[in-house]
């Protein structure tokens, strides 16, 4: 039985960089964007000042996705490979992006109701991060309720790759379900927008990349941190009881 | 395919044989030997025989236990009585509320059945039966699947019915199309169904966890299912204007999930 030794103490040196270097440059871009967007984008005509929250809203709706899309990618490759690093990313990932996710959920209303004049309404893009939110929130719970470590590895992939495979029919069933209703922002890779919009734009995809990277970049070692703990909890309680046996014996 | 000529050992049926033909005959009788040992035939027809095995086991249980039809029925006449005492149906039209009436009282019962599919498998460790029959995992969802969408319809069949006549709608006209609408979406909710039966049966509250998965993976099913179905109790046809295009997505969704199911059952029969 090879134990882990204190490995995971001493980090290997790039990883304790990334670990330092990641969050400071989300919180540094996070700082950044909150500036440009009060003081340097320019005012929108029609929503006026209420519009800024945009640049926190839309980015974070963006990057929830990618973050879904590791998962879908780590769960195919844990079930590939059956190496706990996959199961370890696809974990960290859904739990990044339920975080992002929500981010998207809660700034919405504040946007929508001095906009729409109301908190919530049942348009297409709204229902369809609500949706997402819920199938993601049924892959933790799946987790929480699986106790056998390897069981609830394959079953999270499962609901990884088959939660992910109904994001896109959500997204198209749910704008038939609205019929053609207008969009809230026609936004094509930042086309649409005015010059210092776009770049205020850009700027909270990149806060919210970095924030990604930097919740990956911590969670992922602590993950193996939980695997290790597990293993020598699993192990010590063998020790014992074959001790527990021996004395039987003797 | 040549049968193997007779089970005797390769080097006494050629004796005056070359060594050449020697081996290829005993290659080829190794080849029949193991071709023997993992049975009959490995073919589409023979795992689509086996999943039908599988299938008629769960019918035969059920016929003789009646352990699921009658108490989805019962439910979901339950919930039809629950949802009139919700709507007014002294005012309002039944063919606008009716969709999402019929719905909610057809998915309620059939997840419990789905839960209860492979409660039935785990107790006796019967799954592990199952597992050492020569079929393949894809094999086994797929006739557990045609069980449920067995259990599903047959519900179904005894709900609509009933349903016209406590609403006071016309289901005549309309019978074909509904019952077509109604058969698409309940096929694609069973995929979905017996997936997540299998996996929640093996963690703790499975039966809280298989609703939460169940219904926020099949949204979009649930969304074709309701407008399809307003659509055809308001005399619509099945190729008009949108309805087309959510039964196209429906099936769609039938068999990205299916395909799904199938492929990644695997992974959740192992120990």
């Amino acid at each position: 039985m090879s134990l882990p030794g204190p490995a995971r103490a001493d980090r290997p040196g790039w990883l304790a960089a990334a670990q330092m270097l990641l969050p400071l440059i989300a919180g540094g871009m996070a700082i950044a964007t909150l500036y440009g967007a009060f003081f340097y984008a320019a005012r929108e005509k029609t929503m006026g000042d209420v519009q800024r929250i945009f640049y926190f809203h839309a980015p974070a709706g963006i990057m929830c996705f990618l973050a879904f899309f590791v998962t879908f990618l780590a769960s195919i490759a844990y079930l590939r490979t059956r190496r706990r690093i996959w199961d370890i990313v696809g974990h960290s990932s859904v739990e990044a992006g339920m975080l992002l996710t929500s981010i998207v959920l809660l700034t919405g209303p504040f946007w929508a109701r001095p906009v729409w004049g109301t908190w919530w309404t049942w348009e297409a893009r709204l229902v369809w991060t609500l949706v997402l939110w819920m199938i993601y929130a049924g892959y933790l719970l799946l987790r929480r309720y699986t106790d056998d470590p390897d069981q609830q590895a394959r079953f999270a992939a499962v609901m990884g790759i088959v939660g992910f495979l109904d994001v896109p029919i959500v997204y198209y069933s749910v704008h038939w379900w609205r019929g053609h209703h207008p969009l809230v922002l026609k936004v094509s890779g930042g086309g649409g927008l005015e010059p210092t919009m776009r770049i205020v734009f850009l700027g909270g995809i990149i806060t919210y990349l970095f924030l990604y990277m930097a919740l990956m970049a911590l969670r992922v070692p602590l993950g193996r941190m939980e695997d290790d703990l597990r293993r020598l909890e699993a192990s010590s309680r063998a020790r014992a009881r074959g001790r527990r046996d021996m004395a039987r014996v003797t | 395919m040549n049968p193997p000529p007779a089970v005797t050992p390769a080097g006494a049926a050629a004796p005056a044989a070359t060594p050449d033909s020697q081996a290829a005959h005993a290659a080829r009788a190794d080849h029949h030997a193991a071709r023997r040992a993992r049975g009959p035939d490995m073919g589409v027809r023979a795992e689509l025989a086996r999943a039908a095995l599988v299938a008629a086991k769960d019918l035969r249980i059920e016929m003789r236990s009646l352990d699921n039809v009658p108490a989805m029925f019962f439910f979901a006449l339950l919930v039809l009585v629950i949802l009139s005492f919700g709507f007014d149906f002294s005012t309002a039209k039944f063919s606008d509320v009716g969709a999402g009436v019929l719905w909610v009282a057809f998915v309620f019962p059939a997840v419990l059945s789905f839960g209860h599919a492979f409660a039935l498998e785990r107790d006796g460790e019967c799954l592990s039966g199952l597992r050492l029959t020569p079929a393949d995992a894809g094999t086994l969802y797929l006739g557990k699947l045609a069980a449920n969408i067995v259990f599903m319809l047959a519900m179904e069949a005894a709900i609509l019915p009933l349903s016209a006549v406590l609403f006071g709608y016309d289901l005549a006209p309309v019978l074909a199309p509904l019952a077509f609408v109604i058969a698409v979406h309940s096929v694609g909710f069973c995929a979905v169904g017996t997936l997540f039966g299998a996996m929640t049966a093996r963690t703790r509250r499975g039966d809280v966890l298989l609703p939460i998965l169940l219904f926020s993976v099949s949204v979009p099913l649930m969304l074709a299912a309701v407008r399809t179905t307003s659509a055809v109790l308001n005399g619509g046809g099945l190729w008009d204007g949108l309805t087309k295009t959510w039964l196209v997505m429906t099936c769609l969704f039938d068999l990205v999930f299916t395909t799904a199911a199938w492929l990644s059952f695997q992974y959740l029969l192992e120990e």
